[in-house]
């Protein structure tokens, strides 16, 4: 008995602002431009949108940061749906599932998630945009006053120990978490919305600062202003809209928690396992009939683990896995094909997001995959402790 | 080429739950909270068995023994209290419970995951920090 939600929902329209070192711009602002341009790109008029998702970034905790106050910012008058969310990055995927149910359920007709952040500032260092040391106290409280006192600062501390344990336990080498920057570097020279355009070599990558070892300055994402807006709406109605619909035919989810928890391997095995189960069983499909991959990449480290947390190869495996370029463009599994977080733009979830759009309406241009039937879609947050995954299709079936 | 470091780390001070914890540490004892329901160990920050959520629990002394779990090398400074490069760990105690820290008395480089290491403190006026040597 297929699940009756597989296929329900299409996502039809999509709004993205310019993102990099963007000033000047408020979230709200940065919020509203994205939503303007969906709704115009699905050809709905605004008073058709009856829900409103909301994932404010970075600066929903720093201050700035998207609030519920974008609905009368955006004058939204007949809202049936509406809520703002934050599972780090796995709030956008998890945004399309939540307005996928509620469609279902007959809540809502058309969804509109939106992220928007600008956490860098003019004058000032990406690094400082999501360095928590700054805002550290300087007599921190209890035990978590462990993690200042040891140096344990910022998203990259997490993210480089969990890659460390990775590469003691499976051999895995710098040179091929290095062959993942490469390979989407070569995507980001074909997309013109991406902020790192310039080729890259295994040797560029070895050359880059340490930030924390073993990630170099190019294993690490970029920090980025903007915002997107994804629509979602009922299949029945997608397919008459616009653009070509994306399908949504799988959604999934899991959450392992703390790293700090006694037991268990955090650090190499992710809640990717838990939502790869839900997501393939829901849409029917394996890791063999996956044809494009919009993998969350906040670290090369992350894309390698995601990979064998889907089962695109076993566990410990990922580095051999992606060592001959199989990634990259001409590769036989495309995977982040706008230069993804690394090297196309930080938009949280929505940057996997709107890339498997792009691939699943076939708008790719020069990095159009050449199969786009089955899109992965992952996001991935917190110390690799959230989780959510979609599958799309061009096909309605 | 480092400047005479005049800024101190950012020293913790224990709050409610994890008085005892910094009060064995200044006596150079590693104490951990015990579940007296389901008898999981954990590191004293939470009042509750995030095992079982019992609210009953009783302090044990740790062996101060563990393992590298994993680690890192910081070169981005982020805090001007760090001398950099230096080392970030989370090592797991013989107990169960992991924490993080830094292992002392070692090159950053010649840290190991897995390597045997056991507790040192490092002593202020008013806070000792649980660090580790290789055993």
């Amino acid at each position: 008995m297929p699940n009756p939600l597989r296929g329900a929902a299409a996502i039809t329209g999509l709004g993205m602002t310019p993102m990099g070192r963007i000033y000047g711009k408020s979230t709200m602002e940065l919020a509203a431009d994205a939503v303007r341009t969906a709704i115009a790109d699905a050809g709905l008029q605004k008073d058709q949108v009856d829900g409103l998702l909301i994932n404010a970034g970075i600066t929903g905790s720093t201050g700035g940061g998207l609030t519920l106050g974008l609905q009368n910012y955006l004058g939204m008058r007949n809202l049936k749906l509406l809520n703002h969310m934050n599972a780090a990055g796995s709030t956008a995927a998890q945004m399309v599932q939540y307005a996928t149910m509620a469609i279902a359920a007959g809540m809502a007709t058309h969804v509109v998630c939106v992220f928007a952040d600008n956490p860098l500032k003019e004058g000032s260092s990406s690094g400082a945009a999501y360095g928590s040391a700054a805002r550290s106290p300087s007599r921190p409280k209890g035990m978590a006053g462990l993690y200042a006192a040891a140096g344990y600062f910022g998203a990259n501390t997490p993210y480089a120990l969990a890659a460390r344990r990775h590469m003691a336990v499976y051999g895995t080498t710098q040179d091929q978490l290095g062959a993942i920057a490469v390979a989407q570097r070569a995507w980001a020279t074909k997309n013109p919305l991406a902020q790192m355009r310039d080729p890259m070599t295994l040797d560029d990558y070895h050359s880059s600062r340490w930030i924390i070892e073993p990630l170099h300055l190019l294993d690490c994402c970029l920090v980025s202003n903007g915002a997107v807006a994804v629509i979602v709406s009922p299949a029945s109605v997608a397919k008459d809209m616009a653009q070509p619909p994306v399908y949504i035919h799988g959604m999934g989810q899991g959450h392992p928690g703390d790293p700090a928890r006694a037991g268990g391997d955090w650090e190499t095995e992710t809640g990717g396992q838990i939502a790869a189960k839900t997501v393939y069983a829901m849409a029917g499909v394996g890791p063999s009939d996956v044809t494009v991959a919009e993998l969350y990449d906040c670290y090369t480290y992350t894309v390698l683990v995601t990979l064998e947390d889907y089962g695109f190869c076993k566990k410990g495996e990922g580095g051999p896995f992606v060592e001959d370029g199989k990634l990259g463009p001409g590769g036989s599994l495309p995977t982040n094909t706008g230069g993804g977080e690394l090297s196309g733009y930080y938009m949280w979830g929505m940057t996997p997001l709107s890339e498997a759009i792009i691939q699943g309406r076939g708008q790719g241009g020069d990095r159009q995959a050449p199969d786009n039937d089955v899109i992965l879609c992952t996001g991935n947050g917190g110390s690799l402790s959230y989780h959510a995954a979609l599958i799309l299709s061009p096909h309605a079936n | 080429m480092t400047q005479p470091n005049t800024v101190s780390k950012p020293l913790p001070e224990a709050d409610e739950t994890s008085q005892p914890f910094y009060d064995g540490a200044m006596q150079g004892r590693l104490m951990l909270m015990k579940c007296d329901a389901c008898a999981t160990v954990r590191l004293p920050s939470r009042q509750h068995c995030d095992n079982c959520l019992s609210t009953d629990y009783t302090y044990e002394q740790a062996s101060g023994r563990g393992t590298v779990r994993t680690f890192g090398v910081m070169h981005q400074r982020y805090h001007p209290g760090f001398e950099l490069p230096y080392n970030v760990a989370i090592v797991e105690l013989e107990e169960g419970p992991r924490i993080t820290t830094n292992i002392v008395g070692i090159e950053p480089d010649k840290v190991a995951v897995d390597m045997p290491v056991v507790v040192e403190w490092e002593r202020h006026e008013d806070v000792a920090l649980p660090k580790f040597r290789p055993a």
